[in-house]
């Protein structure tokens, strides 16, 4: 098996792509999240600072997996691990 | 090789870079780009430390100017302190408050032309691994050894290497976060930068304030925040 350089860097580009799909999640996540603390303002609004900051606690925790993904497409198209 | 993969687009450029080698016990070391920045940085906030300490000297008693920045930063810091590990606060609110500044100066860094140092995972990690070491001190000052170890075996003693798999993810995933958050922020104003070099007057102003302040400042918070959900985790109620 005797891949070229070109060859295994287009397919560590595919892998970036794929690996970046990862970002569903999160987007998915947060979207939840804000959706909720919006009905719970709606129902307290004197809680309104508090839950913000509830809000973007759980969102920026929930974001991780999401750059865990992006960590790997950065590390497959800069560092180039696969390459010989 | 790489001049030619990377085609049109040499403009582009978010990578530490050497800016020159020294040679430490036979192996060549590099000051790096993230090194001057993290100097930039630490003189910024000593001089901030000692114009606060000039000032907190002839403090009046009726606060003006930049007396009052102090005390609100410390009131501030204090505050979130509080509001979270509440009797062991007092032990705390030091660390957490330098660690605080600290990351947020180095996030903010990005404004002002730095690459900023929390974009490197040496920076990261170390803070992360000062968390774990804060945890697992505090869990044995404060649980002793047998209070640990009941904690390792949780539900059964089989449990342990799950459990163990558990401790160390959380000063990995801890600076993970701080990295990434900030890399993608980098790597976006590089190509903002890089691609639309002609036409980035002006506008990319509001990219900064999405990436350098914003979330900048929410990551500093998420990092304090979870350090002390994970120390008065560790500390448990008295």
């Amino acid at each position: 098996m005797d891949f070229n350089e070109n060859f295994i860097l287009g397919c560590s580009a595919i892998g970036a792509g794929l690996a970046v799909i990862a970002g569903i999640g999160p987007g998915v996540g947060q979207g939840i999240a804000a959706g909720h603390a919006a009905a719970a303002v709606g129902r307290n609004p004197g809680a309104k600072s508090d839950i913000t900051s509830t809000m973007l606690l759980g969102q920026a925790v929930a974001e991780t997996t999401g750059l865990y993904g992006l960590l790997i497409a950065m590390l497959l198209l800069f560092v180039k691990p696969l390459l010989p | 090789m790489t001049q030619e993969m990377s085609g049109g687009a040499t403009e582009i450029d978010f990578m530490i870079h050497g800016v020159f080698p020294y040679r430490f016990f036979g192996h060549t070391v590099w000051i790096t780009t993230t090194h001057i920045c993290l100097l930039i940085v630490l003189l910024v906030i000593l001089g901030f430390a000692f114009a606060a300490n000039r000032a907190m000297k002839r403090a009046s008693e009726v606060p003006g100017g930049f007396q009052n920045l102090v005390e609100t930063v410390v009131e501030k810091l204090d505050g979130m302190v509080h509001a979270v590990m509440g009797k062991s606060a007092a032990k705390f609110a030091n660390y957490i408050g330098t660690v605080f500044i600290f990351i947020l100066i180095c996030n903010f860094s990005g404004l002002f032309g730095l690459r900023p140092p929390t974009a490197d995972y040496g920076v990261t990690l170390p803070l992360g691994l000062a968390t774990f070491t804060l945890i697992h001190f505090n869990k044995l000052k404060h649980k002793k050894l047998k209070g640990a170890l009941q904690e390792l075996c949780d539900p059964w003693p089989i449990w342990a290497p799950i459990n163990i798999i558990g401790y160390v993810a959380v000063p990995v995933s801890l600076s993970l976060r701080l990295f990434a958050n900030v890399l993608s922020g980098v790597v976006m104003m590089a190509l903002v930068y890089g691609l639309l070099r002609v036409i980035a007057i002006g506008w990319p102003a509001v990219l900064h304030v999405y990436f350098d302040l914003f979330s900048g400042a929410i990551q500093t918070y998420v990092f304090c925040m979870l350090t002390m959900t994970y120390l008065s985790d560790a500390i448990g109620e008295e």
